[in-house]
Parts: C-alpha cells; sequence; structure tokens
C-alpha cells in the first residue's frame, strides 16, 4: 500500500513549560477526510501548526509521502502541497475575490512581470463556477461576502494551486447550519478531487457525515485515532465531551442519581488503540 | 422577464457601487469644490500661471503623500519623513559645501543615508512588533536632535547654504529644481517628478505582485503571512520608499533654495499622512490608493496658494485644512460602509 500523504507520529511539542501536545498520531490519505475533533485547548491548533509549518515540533516524527520532513515554514509547507486554510484569517476583507484568490502565488506576465491582472480575474471566476461557488462578481471585496463563502473560496483556491492535502481549521464553527452545510460540500468536493483533508472541528455533528477517520484530542493528548466503522455518532459525540466527564456531570446534574440524557453512557473513556 | 429585470438592476448598481468604492472619490469630489470655489473668488487663480503656481507645493508635497500612501495601504506610519527631508538636504549642503564634495556625490551619500534610515525603521517596526507610531516617533526626535546638533556643531548656525558655488550644482539643479516651459508657461520640473511618482507607485499598486502585498500586509498581516506573502520584507520596502521619497524633496529643496535651515521638515509629517488620508487611505490599513494621495496634494495646494490668491489671511489655511481632513474622512467612511454593505 502506498505511503500516506500525511502522517504524525507520536509528536509532541513544548511552549515553556507548557505542554501542548504530547505523542499524538494521525494519517491522512489521498481522497479521505481525517477529522480532529477536541474542545478549546485540546492541542487542535499546535497540531495543525505544526502540520502546516508554523511550528516545528519538539518530539515525534511527522511524514510526508512516507518521508520524515522538518518544514521551515508555511511556505514550504504550500509548496510541497499543504494548504491550510485558517478561521479567521482566510481571506483579506478590503481586497476583491480575485486579488484574494492569488494572494501570495500571483502570475505574473512580461518582462516586468507585473501582475496578470486579466488572467487573475478569469481562472478566479472559473474556478470559482467549477466548485459550484456562485459569485456575482470577482471585483466585489471579500468583506461583502458570507462567512460560508469566504471558506469556500478559500478552498477552492487551495485546490486550484494545487494542494494535495487540505488543512481546514474550524471552517465551519463560526457559521449557520445551512451555510456550514454549503462548506461541508466544498469539503466533500475537495476530497473526491483525489486531496486529503484535514477537518479540525468541535462539532462531532460536522465531523462525522463527511469524515472517513477521526482524531480526538484531549488536553495536549490523543485519546485515539478511529476508522469510522469503528465508531458511531453517538461515541464521538459523547468521546468529544469528554466521556466518563460528562457521565460524571450527568449525575451531578440529573436528579436523585438518574444520569441525565448522555447517549451511551457505558462506553469507557479512553479507547486508545 | 422578472429576473431578467432584476438582472439589469443588478449592473446598474453594480456600476455605480465600482465608482463609488474607488477610494480617490471623495478627494475628487473635494478638489473640483476647492477648484470651483477659488476660482470664483479670483481670475488668476484659474489662469495657466495659477496653476503652475499652487501645483508647484502640491508636487513636493505629492511625492510625500504618495509614499506615505503606500506605507500607509500597508499598515504603517512613518513621522520620520518629514525631518528626513531636511536630513538629506542638510547631508547634501553639508558635504557640498563644508567638505567640497561635487553635488552629485554629496546627493549620492544623502540616498544612502535616507535607506539606511529607512531600513532601520522597517526593521525595528517588524522586529520589535511595536507600533510604527511609537518608533518613528523615536527616530523623527532623535533625527530632529541629530539635525540641529550636527549643523550647529559643525557650522555654528543652525543652517547651512552656499550650495551655488559647489561642483555639478547647475546640472543637479536643471534636473530636480529648474522649470520646463510648457506654452508660455514656467511649470517647476518637481511636478513632473511628482507625476512620475505617483504613476510609478500606482502601477506598483495596482499591477504587480508587490503591490498585491501592500493591501495584503495592510489589510490582515497574519492572512497574508499565512499565503505565503514576505509580509516583513514588504514592509521594509514601504520604509524604504518613503525615505527615498524624503531625499528626493530634501534634495530637490535643497537645490532650489541652495540653503537647509536644521529645523526644516519638521511639522510636514502631518500634513503627509493628511493628504494621503483626504486621498482615501484607512488610518487602519489595507485600503487607499496614490493617486487620491496626488489629489489630496493638489487640494492642499490650492487651498495653500488659493488663500494668497483671495487675498485673505494666509492665518485662515490649517483651519480649512483640518476642516477638509475631518469632511474627506466622513465622506470616505460612508462611501465605503455603502459599498461593502451593497450586497449582504
Amino acid at each position: 500500500m502506498t505511503p500516506p500523504l500525511l502522517e504524525a507520529r507520536d509528536l509532541g511539542k513544548v511552549f515553556g513549560s507548557v505542554i501542548a501536545l504530547r505523542d499524538v498520531s494521525m494519517l491522512v490519505r489521498a481522497g479521505e477526510v481525517t477529522c480532529v475533533l477536541g474542545d478549546n485547548g485540546a492541542g487542535k491548533s499546535t497540531l495543525i501548526k505544526i502540520l502546516s509549518g508554523v511550528h516545528v515540533q519538539d518530539t515525534g516524527e511527522y511524514l510526508l509521502d512516507g518521508t520524515p520532513v522538518r518544514l521551515g515554514g508555511p511556505r514550504e509547507a504550500l509548496d510541497r502541497g499543504i494548504a491550510t486554510v485558517y478561521q479567521d484569517l482566510a481571506m483579506i476583507p478590503l481586497m476583491s475575490v480575485w486579488r484574494n484568490f492569488f494572494l501570495g502565488s500571483e502570475p505574473v506576465t512580461g518582462r516586468l512581470r507585473r501582475f496578470d491582472v486579466a488572467r487573475a480575474k478569469r481562472v478566479a471566476r472559473e474556478e470559482l463556477r467549477d466548485m459550484g461557488i456562485d459569485i456575482r462578481d470577482v471585483d466585489q471585496p471579500v468583506g461583502t461576502l458570507s462567512g460560508g463563502e469566504r471558506q469556500s473560496v478559500a478552498i477552492a483556491r487551495a485546490v486550484y494551486f494545487g494542494a494535495k492535502a487540505l488543512i481546514l481549521d474550524e471552517p465551519t464553527s463560526a457559521l449557520g447550519v445551512r451555510q456550514a452545510g454549503v462548506v461541508l460540500r466544498y469539503i466533500a468536493r475537495a476530497r473526491d478531487r483525489g486531496l486529503g483533508v484535514v477537518f479540525i472541528t468541535h462539532n462531532p455533528h460536522h465531523a462525522f457525515p463527511v469524515g472517513d477517520r477521526f482524531l480526538l484530542l484531549n488536553r495536549g493528548t490523543s485519546l485515539g485515532q478511529f476508522d469510522k466503522q469503528d465508531i458511531t455518532r453517538d461515541e464521538l459525540t459523547s468521546l468529544m465531551a469528554g466521556g466518563a466527564e460528562l457521565d460524571e456531570l450527568a449525575h451531578e446534574l440529573g436528579r436523585d442519581g438518574q444520569p441525565g440524557g448522555v447517549p451511551d453512557s457505558g462506553r469507557p473513556a479512553g479507547g486508545a488503540p | 422577464m422578472t429576473s431578467v429585470a432584476a438582472d439589469e438592476r443588478m449592473a446598474g448598481a453594480g456600476w455605480v457601487r465600482r465608482l463609488l468604492i474607488r477610494p480617490e472619490l471623495g478627494s475628487v469630489i473635494g478638489a473640483v469644490a476647492v477648484f470651483a470655489f477659488f476660482s470664483s473668488q479670483s481670475p488668476v487663480f484659474r489662469s495657466a500661471d495659477g496653476v503652475a503656481n499652487w501645483l508647484d507645493p502640491a508636487s513636493t508635497l505629492g511625492i510625500m503623500a504618495v509614499a506615505i500612501a503606500l506605507l500607509m495601504i500597508g499598515g504603517e506610519f512613518d513621522l520620520s519623513a518629514g525631518v528626513l527631508t531636511g536630513t538629506t538636504g542638510l547631508v547634501l549642503v553639508t558635504l557640498a559645501t563644508e567638505y567640497g564634495w561635487n553635488v552629485w556625490a554629496a546627493m549620492l551619500a544623502g540616498l544612502v543615508l535616507a535607506l539606511v534610515i529607512g531600513f532601520l525603521n522597517g526593521l525595528l517596526v517588524v522586529r520589535t512588533k511595536l507600533p510604527s507610531f511609537i518608533v518613528t516617533l523615536g527616530t523623527f526626535l532623535m533625527l530632529q536632535g541629530l539635525n540641529l546638533g550636527v549643523t550647529k556643531a559643525l557650522t555654528g548656525t543652525v543652517q547651512v547654504s552656499g550650495l551655488r558655488r559647489a561642483d555639478g550644482y547647475d546640472g543637479a539643479r536643471a534636473l530636480l529644481a529648474g522649470s520646463v516651459t510648457v506654452g508660455g508657461v514656467d511649470f517647476r520640473v518637481a511636478i513632473f517628478w511628482w507625476a512620475g511618482v505617483t504613476a510609478l507607485a500606482t502601477w506598483v499598486l495596482m499591477r504587480s505582485r508587490a503591490g498585491n502585498w501592500i493591501f495584503a500586509v495592510g489589510g490582515n498581516e497574519q492572512a497574508a503571512r499565512a499565503v505565503g506573502v514576505p509580509a516583513a520584507r514588504t514592509k521594509i520596502a514601504l520604509f524604504m520608499g518613503t525615505a527615498t521619497a524624503a531625499w528626493l524633496v530634501g534634495s530637490i529643496l535643497a537645490l532650489r533654495f541652495t540653503s537647509v535651515q536644521a529645523n526644516s521638515g519638521i511639522g510636514q509629517e502631518f500634513i503627509y499622512i493628511i493628504a494621503a488620508v483626504i486621498g482615501g487611505c484607512l488610518l487602519t490599513g489595507g485600503y487607499g490608493s496614490a493617486i487620491g494621495a496626488s489629489i489630496g496634494a493638489v487640494i492642499f495646494g490650492m487651498a495653500d496658494k488659493g488663500i494668497v490668491f483671495a487675498g485673505w489671511d494666509a492665518d485662515w489655511f490649517k483651519f480649512f485644512l483640518g476642516g477638509m481632513l475631518l469632511l474627506a474622512t466622513l465622506a470616505n467612511r460612508l462611501v465605503r460602509r455603502y459599498a461593502e454593505e451593497a450586497r449582504r
């Protein structure tokens, strides 16, 4: 079998005296979606910052196509085909759609290496249309787009620039139900085009329908990586919310010791492979 | 049929919005209004000689305003830009008169010094991540002290003069501080330098990769960095750009007057920012235009000379300038809100 597109083995990262991440392993294959789930402070951001080249791990191995790498920065990650779409800094609101689309990788033409504006506008329009994104005018500032549209444009941009792996940092968390559905559809479309997708979220209801594999993080450590056939949505939700901890909370909040409606509360916490 | 009608309306709204969203719009309206006003007060103001007259102060201010506009679009300020015009002028005249340098060599030395100061400004801002307002306020005060201290130590007075007698003066003066006669009217050559700087800056902003990066680092530096924009290099280059503009203006003024006061340029830094803001630059960065800043400088030039042409007391000039700044900022904000909310 071909090595996974992107693999982490026992990654660890320490900031001063804070252990942000310890012994976290995960993998992403082409044409699959790996979801990273965890509450606030679980280490999701640290993990994706290592994967996208912002930080370098202190311990463990990071492999691309089976080869260990140490990324020198986000630019190197991009050059190796790893594109990251951040939740709040995916786009620059005052700039037009086409300027945002090509930001950092502008096409140039002629001896003066001028920005090929005509081509940038045409390609942006075509690519958005191919992804099924309905944007009337690529000249409009990104600030006038809805949150879902912005994420979608960012995903289309990564796909166009030949990303092999796409890291999405909470793309659905600030969105309403309908908008989140739109973004999930583009994630599926990127997957169908053969990209490996890392989808970070704290919402198991967004992760479950689109994910092939689920990595659960809690307080900087892994609760395990599960294939879709090995876990149900309810188990995922329960694990995500802290499993036994939530049982205890339900017990505490429930009346006369009756458990307060936590699904599948019998499952033990943990379950690392 | 209704959908077709709706589409046509949409196209119309798009056209209006595209015009309104231009950052220069407010300044163009302002310039037309100011021109119309002073033209009605004084026939000389609207004559060709009058135009050449008020384009002159607009030109040296405009060169600086354009460079400052680029820097502000990139999200930074440079308060040391005004006093740097004095520093470069002092270097030019001091080297040429006290040390007998050729004017061209002295200008080159001034350029090197300006580039070093611009580089240091930029480096300090990107390394310390302190607000550039504070960093350049520091260099502003340091340069102000240096200008005065060194000039006094060398000459015993607060000015250097006598550039006329230096080698290479005539050629340098013709290139930077001479006049060109067009249709019987003398225009200062600085006006053409200003036009060139504006054209170059506009090309860089609108048609180069660097332009895209300037908008991006000013709009959201982290987002720009995340997609691989060399944010630190872009900002340092912008600081070096304003320093180069300060050198150009400092040299033009030194060659024109053949002497430089140790306190020259002080207080100009805010005038540059005002012109850039009137021209549509946001104080928060990420938005603005080079042409707008130039038109802001034109408004300034017209008001500066127009008040004299109209026979008023020049003391009113600052009052006028302040009012203009407030009006322009309010107009720009309204227009931008409309443009951004047009589709939501």
